[in-house]
C-alpha cells in the first residue's frame, strides 16, 4: 500500500506539481546553490532533514563530526580554500550552542557561511520545551543575517536568501533555523535563486572620483606601502593587486589572513604585519608617506598602539564594508568598492615607477630580522627542535605550495611567518577569534576541499585536545589530512605572556600530556613521534609522501618565545627581536 | 563632546531587528535615552526613532554598523535643530483635585495641555511637547497628587527635503543597475 505522501505526490505530479517535504525541499535548495559538501550532526529536531540526506547522497556528501564546532570550522575551511559557501547542519539545542564558536570565528574572518539549525516544532517554541534554544537570538551578534523558519513554504525563499546574504558584500556566516514541523510539510517545490535585497545593496557603483584622487596621491609618493588583507582573497583579486604592485612598483605588506594573496617570493613582497609579523613590514608602515589599504580592517593586533599608528602616511583604504572606514584608523580616501573592481581601475590610473631605496629599506630590515631571529629559529644548530625549523621543512619539502591550516597560539604565529606561500587560498587559520581547537576541524574541511593537494595543519598540544575528537571524523572518511603537533607541554603563548609580562609566573600553562600518538593509533591513524633533530627531515618527508591521514608529534623547545613582537601597547615601529 | 541625537532607521519588517540594533549601541555602551517604533510613509516600510546621547565620532560609528544590518533601509543622524519632534505624555489625577477651584484647569490651559477624560475617581490630562516642557507640567501637577503619569518616546519629523521614498527609489535602482556582475558567485 502507498502511504499517504506518496499518492498525494503522485497526483501532484500529474498536475505538474513538486510535492515534497520541507526536509526534502532543503535539500533542492542547496543542490541548486551548488552545494556539495556539507558538515554536521544529527538530533532530534533535525532527523527529518538527516533521513532525506540518504536520498541524496550522490548529489551531497555528508561528513559527519565529532562535535559540531567541528563541523562550523571545517565547513569555513572548505569555504576558504575553495571560494564555495560552507555549509553545517545541527539539531536544535545543545547542537545549535555547539555551533556558536564556529560561527563566530566565521563571522569574525569574513568566511562565506551557511549553518542550518533545526528548531523544535513551532507550536512549542517558547515553552522551554526539551532541547528549545533561542539560537536566533544567541547567533544575532555573530551572522550576517538570521531568520527562523516556521514554514515549509518559507524554506526555498529563505535559504536563497541566505545563499545571497552570505556571499555577497562583505561575506559572512548566515543561520537559517527550521522547526521539526517545518521540515516535515509538504510543500510544492519551485525554487529562485536570489538576486535583490531591497533593503541589501551589495554591489556599489565604482567610486571613480575616489580612486582617481588616490592615483594621484600614489604617483605622487615616495614612499608607499600597499597593506593587503583577506579581502583580498575573498574579492578573487590576487591577479590584480599583483598586477598594481608591478605596474606602481610599491612593495606589499600582508595580514594574518591576507598570507597567500601575494607570493612571499615576490621581489616586492615586504613580508607579515602585527604583533608577530616582520620587522620591515612593521618598522616602515611608520616611515611611509601613501598606505593603501585594500581588505583589511586595522585590527589591534595589526596597528599596535593606534596614537602611534602611520602617523606620516596618506591613507587610502579600499574596502567593501562601509563600517570599516574611520573605524580604527582616520582615512584620507575611502574607496567603497569591491577590492578588485577597484584595483583593476585604479591600475590604469596610476604611472609606472620603482621605489628601489626604498624596497632596499625593507631589505636591510630582512637581513637585521634574519640574523637576529630567522635564522636561529629555523636554522639552530643546537638545542631542542625549534617549530621554526619545523615549518621551514615542510615549506621547503613542499615547495611552498601546500595548504597550511594552523590551529592557534605559537604554533600558529610560527605557521604563518616561516612557509613561504605561493598560491592563493592556501592559508586557513583563525584570525579574529582566535580559535583554540579551530585546526583538526579546520584542515578536515580545507583537505574536503582540496583533494589535490596536501594539506598540513600545525597544532599546539593544547589546541589539539580542544578538539582532537575530529580524529574520529579523520577515520571515519579516511581523509589524508597531515596533522603535525609541535608540543612544547605547555599553551606556549599565555606562557610567553607570563614570561614576559607576568614575571615568569606560570600558572596553569604547564600542560602534562598525553600519548597522542597512542591516541591516533586507536583511531587506526597512523602516527609517529619524533623528538630529535636527525629525524626531522626524513619523517616530515615520510609523513608528506603518506597517502592516507598522519599524525606526527614532534616535541619542540619548551621555553620558546615568538619573535618579533610588538608588546600591547607599543607601536608598530617599536617591534622587538628580542628579549 | 556628547550631545543628544536622534537616529532615525527605516526598516524591513524583520523579526529581531530590533535586538539587532540594541546590541550595536550597548557594545558600544550607548544608553537609549528613548526608543519608539512606528509605521512610515511608506507602505511596509517601518520608522525607529532612537535618541542617544554620545559624541559625534561615536554616533556615526554605530549608524553606519545599522545600516549594514541586511534588513535596514536607511539610518539617518540628527541633532535637535535638523529636526521637528514632539514626545507625549499622559497624567492621571484624582477628581478631587479639581475641586480646588479651577487651578487644574489653569493649569492644563496655560501648558497647552488637555482634559483627555474625567470620571468620577480619576481625570486624564495629555500634553504633547518636548521632554522639558512634558516634565514641567509634571512638577506642576505635583501638588494635586499625581496617580500616574507615563510618557512615549520620541516621534520626529526631519526637515530635510529629500524623503525616504526617492532614498528607496535610488536605492532600487542602485541595486538593480549598478555593478552587478554577470553572475553572482557560486
Ligand atoms: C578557545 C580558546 N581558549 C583560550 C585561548 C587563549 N590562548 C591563546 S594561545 C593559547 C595557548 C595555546 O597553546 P597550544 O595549543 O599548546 O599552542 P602553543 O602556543 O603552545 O603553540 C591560549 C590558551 C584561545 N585562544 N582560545
Ligand atoms: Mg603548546
Amino acid at each position: 500500500m502507498k502511504s499517504e505522501n506518496e499518492t498525494e505526490q503522485i497526483t501532484a505530479q500529474a498536475n505538474g506539481q513538486e510535492l515534497m517535504t520541507g526536509a526534502d525541499a532543503l535539500l533542492r535548495c542547496l543542490i541548486q546553490e551548488g552545494v556539495d559538501t556539507v558538515f554536521g550532526y544529527p538530533g532530534g529536531a533535525i532527523m527529518p532533514v538527516y533521513d532525506k540526506l540518504l536520498d541524496y547522497e550522490d548529489q551531497i556528501s555528508h561528513y559527519l563530526t565529532r562535535h559540531e564546532q567541528g563541523a562550523a570550522h571545517a565547513a569555513q575551511a572548505y569555504s576558504m580554500v575553495t571560494g564555495k559557501v560552507g555549509v553545517a547542519f545541527a539539531t536544535s539545542g545543545p547542537g545549535a550552542t555547539n555551533l556558536v564558536t564556529g560561527i563566530a570565528n566565521a563571522f569574525l574572518d569574513s568566511v562565506p557561511t551557511v549553518f542550518i539549525t533545526a528548531q523544535v516544532v513551532s507550536t512549542l517554541i517558547g515553552t522551554d520545551a526539551f532541547q528549545e534554544t533561542d539560537i536566533i537570538g544567541i547567533s544575532m551578534p555573530v551572522t550576517k543575517w538570521n531568520c527562523q523558519v516556521k514554514k515549509a513554504e518559507d524554506i526555498p525563499e529563505v535559504i536563497a536568501k541566505a545563499f545571497y546574504i552570505a556571499k555577497t558584500g562583505r561575506k559572512g556566516p548566515v543561520l537559517v533555523d527550521i522547526t521539526k514541523d517545518a521540515q516535515q510539510q509538504m510543500i510544492d517545490f519551485k525554487y529562485q535563486k536570489c538576486t535583490y535585497i531591497r533593503s541589501y545593496n551589495p554591489y556599489r557603483p565604482l567610486n571613480i572620483k575616489s580612486i582617481e584622487s588616490a592615483a594621484i596621491m600614489i604617483n605622487h609618493a615616495e614612499r608607499p606601502l600597499i597593506l593587503a588583507g583577506h579581502g583580498v582573497l575573498l574579492s578573487g583579486a590576487e591577479k590584480e593587486l599583483k598586477a598594481f604592485a608591478e605596474k606602481t612598483g610599491i612593495p606589499v605588506a600582508l595580514t594574518l589572513l591576507g598570507l597567500s594573496a601575494f607570493p612571499t617570493d615576490h621581489r616586492l613582497y615586504a613580508g607579515m604585519l602585527g604583533m608577530h609579523g616582520n620587522y620591515g613590514a612593521n618598522v616602515l608602515t611608520n616611515q611611509a608617506d601613501v598606505i593603501i589599504a585594500v581588505g583589511m580592517r586595522f585590527d589591534d593586533r595589526v596597528t599596535g598602539n593606534l596614537k602611534k599608528y602611520a602617523k606620516n602616511a596618506t591613507i587610502i583604504h579600499i574596502e567593501i564594508d562601509e563600517a570599516e572606514f574611520n573605524k580604527n584608523v582616520p582615512v584620507d580616501v575611502a574607496i567603497h568598492n569591491d577590492a578588485k573592481e577597484a584595483l583593476n581601475y585604479l591600475t590604469a590610473h596610476v604611472k609606472d615607477n620603482s621605489f628601489e631605496k626604498w624596497i632596499r629599506e625593507f631589505r636591510i630590515c630582512d637581513k637585521t630580522e634574519y640574523d637576529k631571529v630567522v635564522k636561529p629559529e629555523t636554522k639552530p644548530a643546537e638545542g631542542q627542535i625549534r617549530m621554526g625549523e619545523v615549518v621551514r621543512l615542510v615549506s621547503e619539502l613542499t615547495k611552498g605550495e601546500a595548504v597550511i591550516v594552523s590551529d592557534v597560539g605559537q604554533n600558529q604565529m610560527v605557521a604563518a611567518r616561516y612557509y613561504k606561500f605561493t598560491k592563493p587560498n592556501t592559508w586557513v587559520s583563525s584570525g579574529g577569534m582566535g580559535t583554540m581547537g579551530f585546526g583538526l576541524p579546520a584542515g578536515i574541511g580545507a583537505t574536503l576541499g582540496c583533494p589535490d593537494k596536501p594539506v598540513i595543519t600545525f597544532l599546539g598540544d593544547g589546541g589539539f585536545q580542544m578538539t582532537m575528537q575530529e580524529l574520529g571524523t579523520m577515520m571515519q572518511y579516511n581523509i589524508p589530512l597531515k596533522v603535525v603537533i609541535l608540543n612544547n607541554s605547555y599553551l606556549g603563548m599565555v606562557r610567553q605572556w607570563q614570561d614576559m609580562f607576568f614575571d615568569k609566573r606560570y600558572a596553569s600553562t604547564a600542560l602534562p600530556n598525553p600519548d597522542f600518538v597512542a591516541i591516533a593509533k586507536a583511531y587506526k591513524i597512523e602516527a609517529r613521534k619524533i623528538e630529535l633533530r636527525e629525524d626531522l627531515k626524513d619523517a616530515l618527508q615520510k609523513m608528506i609522501e603518506t597517502k592516507g591521514p598522519y599524525l606526527l608529534e614532534i616535541t619542540v623547545e619548551n621555553e620558546a618565545n615568538v619573535f618579533p613582537m610588538i608588546e600591547p601597547g607599543s607601536a608598530v615601529s617599536e617591534i622587538r627581536l628580542t628579549y | 563632546m556628547k550631545q543628544e541625537y536622534t537616529i532615525s532607521l527605516f526598516t524591513e519588517d524583520h523579526i529581531g531587528i530590533l535586538g539587532q540594533i540594541t546590541i550595536i549601541l550597548t557594545r558600544r555602551q550607548i544608553n537609549i535615552e528613548s526608543f519608539t517604533a512606528s509605521e512610515s510613509a511608506v507602505k511596509g516600510v517601518y520608522l525607529l526613532t532612537i535618541v542617544v546621547t554620545t559624541s559625534s565620532e561615536l554616533v556615526e560609528k554605530v549608524a553606519k554598523q545599522m545600516e549594514k544590518l541586511v534588513d535596514v533601509l536607511k539610518v539617518f543622524v540628527h541633532t535637535f535643530d535638523q529636526i521637528i519632534y514632539q514626545e507625549i505624555a499622559l497624567y492621571k489625577l484624582p477628581t478631587k483635585a479639581m475641586m480646588s477651584g479651577n487651578i487644574i484647569d489653569q493649569i492644563v490651559r496655560s501648558s497647552y495641555a488637555r482634559i483627555l477624560e474625567v470620571s468620577p475617581e480619576f481625570i486624564v490630562i495629555e500634553k504633547t511637547g518636548s521632554k522639558e516642557e512634558i516634565l514641567k507640567l509634571l512638577d506642576r501637577l505635583e501638588p494635586y497628587g499625581v496617580l500616574q503619569f507615563a510618557k512615549s518616546g520620541r516621534v520626529a519629523i526631519t526637515k530635510q527635503v529629500k524623503e525616504l521614498h526617492s532614498y528607496l527609489k535610488e536605492m532600487d535602482e542602485a541595486n538593480l543597475n549598478n555593478n552587478k556582475p554577470a553572475e553572482i558567485p557560486v
